[in-house]
């Protein structure tokens, strides 16, 4: 039954679940959370609260079921595709409160965590057992287990060792109903449907993990990384080739090309190879008389390809400072561009070749420079479309031309996101993917887990199945109309698509700083770009969670649609009913409540730990 | 219903023919097999059964027809035998993608000419649609997983026939719902898989299989304790399995260059050797026991343990116990270092001992986190488990799961009854 609860009615009911000082509702505060790591799309939630408890998110999570009040969660908000986008009309669930290693059983190689745990700290904490948790996201210094669950994330060793959906087997969840149940039971052996399975990578739209029993591998004897610097790129590919070709799997094979080399270059002086055309790093882990055949083998590989120079490095010191250049690369392509779109678009490694020349013609015909970082081994490319977000002519050339890159992928039988998800940022794409009843298919699973659908509605699908409906017949009440939530989409729809255009030419809240204030949720080091840091030190910033993440500001966050003018900007797209009763209805019942208004822009950040 | 006109419309849509004895399910006579070539046959004839409400079982090579509960209902056999074509193989990708009736064999055999394998151990004769259906994987699931694992794209017939695909044929891809891992281990309750694209191994240029034995004095602590060095160690192993004979042993598989291997094979002899084995030996050639009891012949009661890799001294004991309560001598085996063991009762087995087996060992195992799963049973075996928990114990959310079956079989037609108690 929805309950006629104003999202004002909910706080002191959050409140006495949470407790009051972990519900927010200064509006500068909320402010904090209006993006995760894909700063181009933005939404002050209405409520931000932070549970410290599976318990207390169930709590939550039933109280907004309840009242009809759509919720998202959130991680540490590293996420590239808008997946952790608040809705202006919902809750925000941080879970970076929920920060425990409940447990770490190393015979049976596992380790159960709390999903505000960090990536890397699961590593850290199985090290002296000599496992690791195999997925390293590139953000894994900050990036959230939750995170990691909810995107399926992988990593630049993901080739060899695969996503987060190989290594977790078991999660506790709040359903979106706010019911507490376990999913799997960590042994990895499924008895019934594999639901483990289809949570991970459903984008936090299935639910909220809660516990997450992670698989820890041995850490492997040897590591050693090559790097092989090449006139061109069609010499690294060739090279990329070869090695697979040679039945060899190595951890990683990345590979970056001339722009980006010279970005790096003058982000951390990594000092690769001067003039190279591309660079390839490759990684070999395992037992050491394995790495070592594969290490020779690889070596005249590269050589065969037509390699200027190799390096090598056999310790950490030395590998980390092949990897300084690669690492650094999306934040180092800030430099030489005030703004630059990040994609994240797959094709069939052996059409590398053909596409990154696609690329390169379709970044000269519109005049806008593409830098290239990609992950060679599993085809997986990340292009950097560069432009000036000074002018809305380039912005929008650049997302034409970003959207012409993904059309090239999914041509040569890729896909449109390997690793980032696909969030509020690529749902207009997936029906170039999938056809009508494969995204209807998909669902049905939406259907069986969130039938209201209120958990972090309005990502991966362009449109949202009514559920309940007799599969393949649009026909009968859908029975969130009948409950009266329907009313509330109708709602929304009209609120995104009316939004001031002020609250979009807003100065950009990260230009030029980031840094890291959450409680707790700043490891040393992770606070990305040095830009000025302002001196105010604003309180919402020192919540766990409540902060942008800084390994991702590309330089600046102004990204397309910061400027009010563009005509794009993304907005949930609903679809568009003509019920004004039931438009009036909801609006009558929730008269009093009001979006708080948009401060004018005094935001500072603070500063890191 | 009239049989003459659910045959024309089933007829309209790919070659049937009527069933006979042979093609029961689970001792369930059906009324037709159809044979769809194409997924859009397949399409054709789900709707057709859809429009007279037929219950619907898909067929590969019946291998393990059996597992499962049986069908309450079956009109229409889906036989997926016509649809054997590998339909691409992107050898530089490490792809390839394969028609569900193609047996895991000759699959094999087209990846082999580019050195390249699908990493389970499936049975030759299996069809891809059968192993995916099932869950089915063998020794190697410590290294490589289940099929769920290597399933990067799939192309699925819903009950009103509706076709759609997930995944495709990149290997790193999270563009959508990944209905694979859903339909993987499905038994078909949710509808047809017509084709799948996984991705591919090189093929080991060596392998060696180091094999301990424990006397019959050795502790089961010494084993377990074996079986997780074994499985925790940096040698890479691809299989940790044991088998519980008259001489309990325990068999690692390591994959790799030739020189790689035998070093490898060594390390691990010793490490095996100073966790308590009497005795080692390393092999090219596989184990007698191999994969056993899952590659077992069946028709008796296989039941499945699965747990966590610290328990398994616990796992031990407790089989050891449940099968001295119930007097029987099940053979016991399994990949044990990625935490399953598989118990086969022998077809005479009594079935009141059987029952009592499964039921004490969930009672003894209750408070640990993992499962006893009656994969396979005879009818009288399976009459005996009601009240003991059935075939599959106790199984978390069995509310979603409810919830996914209603909406992706509404009607309750596909393979009804077949999965755990409650589901369907």
């Amino acid at each position: 039954m929805t309950e006629a609860l104003t999202i004002e009615g909910l706080v002191p009911r959050l409140a006495a679940i949470a407790g009051r000082e972990n519900v927010i509702t200064d509006p500068l505060e909320l402010r904090t959370y209006e993006c995760d790591g894909l700063t181009s799309h933005r939404a002050v939630p209405a409520l931000v609260v932070l549970p410290a408890t599976a318990e207390e998110t169930a709590a939550i999570v039933a109280l907004c079921a309840a009242a009809g009040v759509p919720f998202v969660a959130r991680g540490s908000g590293t996420g590239l595709s808008g997946g952790a986008l608040p809705r202006e009309d919902g809750v925000l669930i941080v879970m970076s409160r929920m920060r425990r290693i409940i447990e770490i059983d190393p015979v049976s190689r596992r380790a159960v965590v709390e999903p505000g745990v960090t990536n890397l700290s699961v590593s850290k904490a199985a090290a002296p057992y000599g496992l690791f948790y195999a997925p390293d996201p590139s953000s894994q210094v900050i990036c959230s287990v939750g995170g990691n669950v909810a995107e399926n994330s992988g990593g630049a060793h993901c080739l060899k060792h695969g996503f987060t959906v190989h290594h977790v087997t078991g999660l506790e969840i709040v359903t979106p109903s706010g019911e507490l149940t376990w999913l799997g039971d960590g042994t990895g052996v499924v008895s019934g449907y594999d639901l483990v399975g289809a949570f991970i990578g459903s984008e936090g739209t299935l639910g909220i993990a809660t516990k997450i029993v992670v698989k820890l591998t041995p850490l492997p004897e040897a590591v050693h990384t090559l790097l092989a610097a090449y006139p061109t790129m069609a010499a690294g590919g060739a090279a990329v080739s070869g090695i697979i070709a040679a039945g060899i799997v190595p951890a990683a094979i990345e590979m970056m090309d001339a722009l980006s080399i010279e970005a790096a270059e003058a982000a951390v002086a990594c000092g690769y190879p001067e003039g190279a055309g591309a660079v390839l790093i490759v990684e070999l882990d395992g037992p050491a008389s394995e790495v070592e055949a594969e290490v020779g083998c690889v070596r005249s590989l590269c050589m065969k390809a037509g390699a200027t120079e190799i390096r090598a490095a056999d310790d950490a010191a030395r590998r980390a400072a092949i990897w300084a250049g690669r690492k650094s690369a999306f934040a180092a392509v800030g430099r030489i561009s005030p703004s630059f779109i990040v994609q994240d678009g797959v094709v069939p490694r052996t059409a590398l070749g053909a596409v990154l020349g696609r690329i390169a013609s379709l970044s000269a015909d519109a005049g806008i420079r593409v830098a290239n970082v990609f992950h060679a081994g599993d085809g997986n490319l990340h292009p950097l479309v560069l432009y000036d977000d000074g002018s809305s002519a380039e912005a929008e050339a650049a997302e034409v031309l970003s959207g012409a890159i993904l059309d090239t992928c999914i041509e040569y039988g890729g896909s449109i996101t390997g690793e980032h998800g696909v969030g509020v940022d690529k749902s207009r794409y997936m029906p170039k993917m999938f056809d009508a009843d494969d995204l209807d298919t998909m669902q049905l699973v939406r259907c069986a887990f969130d039938p209201a659908s209120l958990c972090n509605p309005g990502k991966v699908f362009p449109t949202p199945r009514l559920c309940g409906e007799v599969p393949g017949a649009r026909r009968g009440t859908h029975p969130a109309v009948a409950a009266g939530q329907a009313e509330l989409f109708l709602w929304f729809t009209e609120r995104a698509v009316v939004l001031p255009s002020a609250r979009l030419a807003r100065p950009c809240a990260l230009r030029g700083a980031s840094s890291l204030g959450a409680r707790g949720a700043s490891p040393p080091g992770a606070g990305g770009a040095s830009a000025a840091r302002p001196s105010r030190r604003a309180s919402a910033a020192r919540r766990p969670g409540g902060v942008p993440p800084a390994r991702h500001v590309y330089g600046t966050c102004a990204a397309r649609h910061v400027r009010g003018a563009s005509p794009t900007r993304r907005v949930p797209s609903f679809p568009r009913r003509t019920s004004p009763s039931a438009h009036h209805t909801y609006q009558a019942t929730h008269s009093s409540r009001r979006t708080p208004p948009s401060p004018p822009h005094p935001y500072q950040w603070p500063q890191g730990p | 219903m009239d049989a003459g006109v659910v045959r024309k419309a089933l007829a309209g849509a790919c070659a049937v023919r009527e069933a006979g004895d042979a093609d029961a399910v689970g001792g369930v006579v059906p009324s037709f097999v159809a044979s769809p070539g194409s997924t859009s046959e397949t399409s054709a004839v789900l709707r057709a059964a859809a429009e007279h409400e037929l219950a619907v079982v898909a067929r590969g090579s019946g291998g393990r027809l059996g597992w499962g509960t049986p069908p309450a209902r079956c009109d229409l056999v889906v036989d997926m035998l016509r649809m054997d074509q590998v339909t691409e193989h992107a050898a530089g990708d490490l792809v390839a993608k394969v028609q569900a009736g193609t047996s895991m064999g000759r699959l094999a055999e087209v990846l082999a000419t580019a050195g390249q394998q699908v990493a389970l151990d499936a049975p030759a004769g299996a069809t891809v649609g059968g192993v995916i259906a099932t869950g089915l994987a063998g020794p190697r699931r410590l290294r490589y997983g289940t099929p769920r694992d290597l399933l990067i794209g799939i192309t699925v017939v819903r009950a009103d026939g509706t076709v759609a695909h997930s995944g495709g044929k990149v290997v790193k891809n999270v563009a959508g719902y990944d209905l694979g891992k859903l339909f993987a281990g499905s038994f078909g309750t949710l509808g047809l898989v017509t084709e799948a694209t996984f991705r591919l191994h090189p093929l080991p240029p060596a392998r060696a299989f180091v094999t301990a034995e424990f006397g019959p004095a050795a502790t089961t602590e010494a084993m377990a304790s074996a079986v997780a060095s074994a499985a925790g160690s940096p040698l890479v192993p691809s299989a940790v399995e044991v088998s519980l004979g008259r001489t309990p042993q325990a068999g690692v598989l390591l994959e790799g260059s030739a020189d790689g291997v035998a070093e490898r094979a060594g390390l691990m002899a010793e490490l095996l050797g100073s966790a308590g084995a009497a005795g080692t030996t390393v092999s090219d050639a596989e184990p007698e026991w191999w994969g056993a009891p899952l590659a077992g012949a069946g028709g008796g009661t296989l039941v499945r343990i699965a747990f966590w890799v610290a328990a398994l001294d616990r796992v031990l004991g407790a089989i050891r116990s449940a099968a001295q309560r119930a007097g029987i001598r099940p053979a016991v085996g399994g990949p044990a270092g990625a935490g399953a063991l598989y118990a086969d009762l022998e077809p005479g087995t009594g079935p009141a001992a059987a029952a009592g087996f499964v039921a004490a060992l969930r009672e003894t195992l209750a408070d640990a986190r993992g499962s006893v799963v009656v994969l396979t049973a005879p009818a009288e075996v399976r009459a005996a488990l009601h009240g003991a928990g059935g075939m599959h114990g106790p199984v978390p959310s069995l509310n979603l799961m409810r919830a996914i079956k209603d909406q992706f079989d509404p009607g309750h037609r596909m393979a009804p009854g077949r999965f755990p108690e409650g589901v369907s």
